[in-house]
């Protein structure tokens, strides 16, 4: 009876992510030392390499994450801890590449293992959870996100971190990074904007006509059926011949490969989701209320944009939150035809097997589907007035 | 004035009004009763041309309906339905003010008008103008439904069903509200309904309709003692015939002068209900009194068996 009451107050979320961070740093190296840049890293152990009183606190806080994961009950506990063991963690990682790197040598890397990466998880894992159990409004998850993005540039910007193998690829790439930054960005939202543009009267007009809405939603379907590669290469022929054809389009940027059949692929991605969530928002919106609007005198414009699009927002919100986290990803594929971006990173790296030049395409590319996700369900939150 | 001249609509070969003429007196309450599919809401939705007539025309005090946009003509007459399509993202003050909020009023009419709604339905202001539809009751939400088809104060009220989601004893409460606002106000009030018993309890005159066709546009006695199609008839009921028409009669309006051995009843009460309380008491007669108590005449068992007997 005393060891079912004790084992109730454990955590299970808790005891699951403790299991799989002991286990990580139990069996797999936190830091991995590499001769150079495309040489497979060679295990070294975090807690040896450091000196004793930092191996001490580490321990010890990384302990008391793990005792308050398994029985804290209050979630401000439970953040605070988490994210204490994150900061350790980092930090921790930092100095010991900077013991590990020898002084001015630029070919020796020195990056975090997967016990790193797990333990990491874990943690952001419990930070996650605590969160949601604090149940911040939308406004308070934007700002929370914002110290977030705020805190890991100052992080990073501070030169504490400059020894790990991830910022020495960034070091050496800076001009180009911020570059495919925008590019990423731009092509993402641009395409995104240009399917609002578009997704938005056909989503009404799929909503007004029954027989257009069969036909439309098929159609858009098949779309979404083409795996992104075969998009790319199914536009590639046409834009080829339209920018021979017609020379001022090429001049504006127009080819078979680069950003213009990526931008066309991730509008036409985009279409689908807008479409379906504006004419299921739309159908939605009670009978009576659309019927009361009429009546009481509202024009056809009033009553579409005061009444039916209003409530109807939440729904298309979600449609375009799906559009913009998969444009953000699928931006990456893009750069296989030249189209730029995080992607750019990614295949460069894949192509020289260096892991770090991949990293420093992938992690900022998750941290931006992250955050976009993060202010479009806030906004999500913000414009649902009505309980559903 | 509402005339109503030749009205049809025709969707494909079904015919849905078929050819109504009817003329709606100002100030009054008309009711219009079919079973569904009597054509009685596209009559309705006709004469704020929500439904456009395939023939015939609708004249609001000698104004042809036509002779302006739609939405222009809608914003003059009020509009009430079943379900009552409150806007669920709006609070209550704002879906009030939506028609002054189209006609362009200054704001500080718009919240005085909204004040007076409110308290006139008996919706404190501090407490209901702020709030939004789903924290209300179904009854609450009912009486914003129709304080929001008054706002623009309209001469003309058109109702379809407005009472058909709620419950039976708020639904008297909502009929009782109707009545007394209509007075008050003296708005001219077309309500649609299935329910005999609710048309004949408002309307100062009922309205038939089956398959289309206005059968009968009468005073309510009239469609009992003179109906004019055995459609009406099997409508009213042939079994309390006599108690219906009693329910129309108030005691005031059938009080002789002086008193007798009774016990008292109201003169708003029906000559129905003094019936009936005259029948629990085992007395032959009862003195009406006023509103203020006084003594208005006497009413007695024979006088009101006669009031219920069938005409000659």
């Amino acid at each position: 009876m005393q060891i079912a009451t004790a084992a109730s107050r454990i955590d299970p979320l808790g005891a699951l992510l403790t299991a799989t961070g002991a286990l990580a740093l139990w069996l797999l190296p936190l830091v991995v030392f590499k001769a150079n840049r495309i040489m497979p890293g060679e295990a070294q152990s975090l807690l040896a390499l450091l000196p004793a009183w930092a191996s001490v606190v580490v321990s010890i806080t990384l302990s008391l994450v793990a005792l308050v994961a398994l029985l804290g009950r209050d979630p401000r506990l439970r953040l605070f801890t988490a994210l204490a063991g994150i900061a350790i963690l980092t930090l921790a990682l930092a100095h010991g590449a900077d013991l590990l790197t020898p002084a001015g040598n630029r070919v020796f890397r020195v990056a975090p293992g997967s016990g790193f990466w797990i333990v990491l998880m874990a943690l952001g894992l419990l930070a996650t959870d605590a969160l949601t159990r604090l149940e911040p409004g939308p406004l308070a998850r934007v700002a929370i996100l914002a110290v977030f993005l705020v805190a890991t540039v100052l992080a990073l910007g501070s030169g504490l971190f400059d020894d790990l193998s991830i910022m020495r690829e960034y070091a050496v790439n800076a001009t180009r990074f911020a570059q495919e930054a925008r590019r990423h960005l731009l092509l993402a939202l641009g395409s995104l904007l240009a399917a609002v543009i578009v997704a938005l009267p056909l989503g009404v007009a799929c909503h007004r006509e029954p027989r257009l809405r069969a036909g439309m939603l098929g159609t858009l379907n098949l779309v979404q059926s083409i795996p992104s590669i075969e998009l790319f290469g199914i536009l590639m022929a046409p834009l080829a011949a339209l920018a021979l054809a017609v020379p001022a389009l090429a001049s504006l940027g127009v080819s078979g490969i680069g950003a213009a059949p990526a931008a066309i692929a991730l509008f036409l991605y985009s279409l689908l989701p807008i479409v379906a969530n504006t004419v299921v928002g739309l159908g939605r919106v009670p009978a009576a209320t659309v019927d009361a609007a009429r009546g009481m005198g509202l024009t056809a414009w009033q009553v579409l944009r005061e009444v039916e699009l209003q409530l109807a927002l939440p729904t298309i919100l979600t449609g375009i939150r799906i559009v913009l986290v998969q444009n953000i990803g699928m931006v990456t594929i893009a750069a296989l035809i030249g189209g730029g971006g995080f992607g750019a990173f990614v295949f460069q790296g894949i192509g020289q097997t260096a892991i770090d030049l991949v990293l420093l395409g992938a992690i900022p590319t998750i941290v931006l589907a992250f955050s976009a996700a993060v202010v479009l369900d806030a906004l999500t939150d913000l414009t649902r007035r009505v309980p559903r | 004035m509402i005339q109503i001249e030749k009205l049809c609509k025709r969707y494909d070969d079904a015919v849905v009004v078929d050819d109504v003429s009817m003329v709606i007196e100002p100030r009054s309450i008309t009711t219009i009763v079919g079973t569904s599919g009597s054509g009685k809401s596209t009559l309705l939705r006709m004469i704020n041309r929500l439904v456009e007539p395939t023939s015939g025309r609708v004249l609001i005090d000698g104004n042809d309906t036509t002779a302006e946009p739609a939405h222009l003509l809608r914003r003059r007459i009020g509009y009430a339905i079943q379900g009552l399509g409150l806007f669920p993202h709006r609070t209550v003050a704002d879906n009030i003010a939506t028609v002054p909020q189209l006609l362009g009023w200054t704001q500080d009419r718009i919240d005085e008008r909204v004040t007076e709604l409110l308290q006139l339905f008996q919706l404190e202001p501090a407490t209901y103008a702020a709030k939004f539809p789903h924290e209300l009751s179904g009854g609450q939400q009912q009486r914003v439904g129709v304080a929001r088809a008054l706002a623009a104060k309209p001469n003309v009220l058109l109702m379809d069903e407005p009472f058909g989601a709620l419950d039976p004893i708020i639904r008297t409460k909502a009929q009782d509200d109707l009545l007394g606002v209509q007075r008050k106000l003296g708005t001219t009030v077309i309500l649609v309904t299935h329910d005999i018993d609710e048309a004949f309890r408002l309307g100062h005159r009922v309205a038939v309709m089956s398959q289309g066709r206005l059968l009968q546009h009468d005073r309510p006695e009239a469609l009992i003692t003179h109906p004019a199609d055995p459609f009406v008839s099997q409508l009213i009921g042939a079994d309390d015939k006599a108690l219906k028409l009693l329910s129309l009669i108030h005691a005031g309006a059938a009080a002789a002068p002086g008193s007798v051995e009774g016990p008292a009843v109201p003169s708003t009460a029906s000559l129905r209900d003094v019936l009936a309380e005259l029948l629990w008491r085992g007395a032959t007669g009862a003195n009406v009194t006023a509103g203020d108590g006084a003594l208005a005449g006497h009413i007695t068992l024979a006088s009101i068996l006669a009031r219920g007997r069938a005409p000659a």
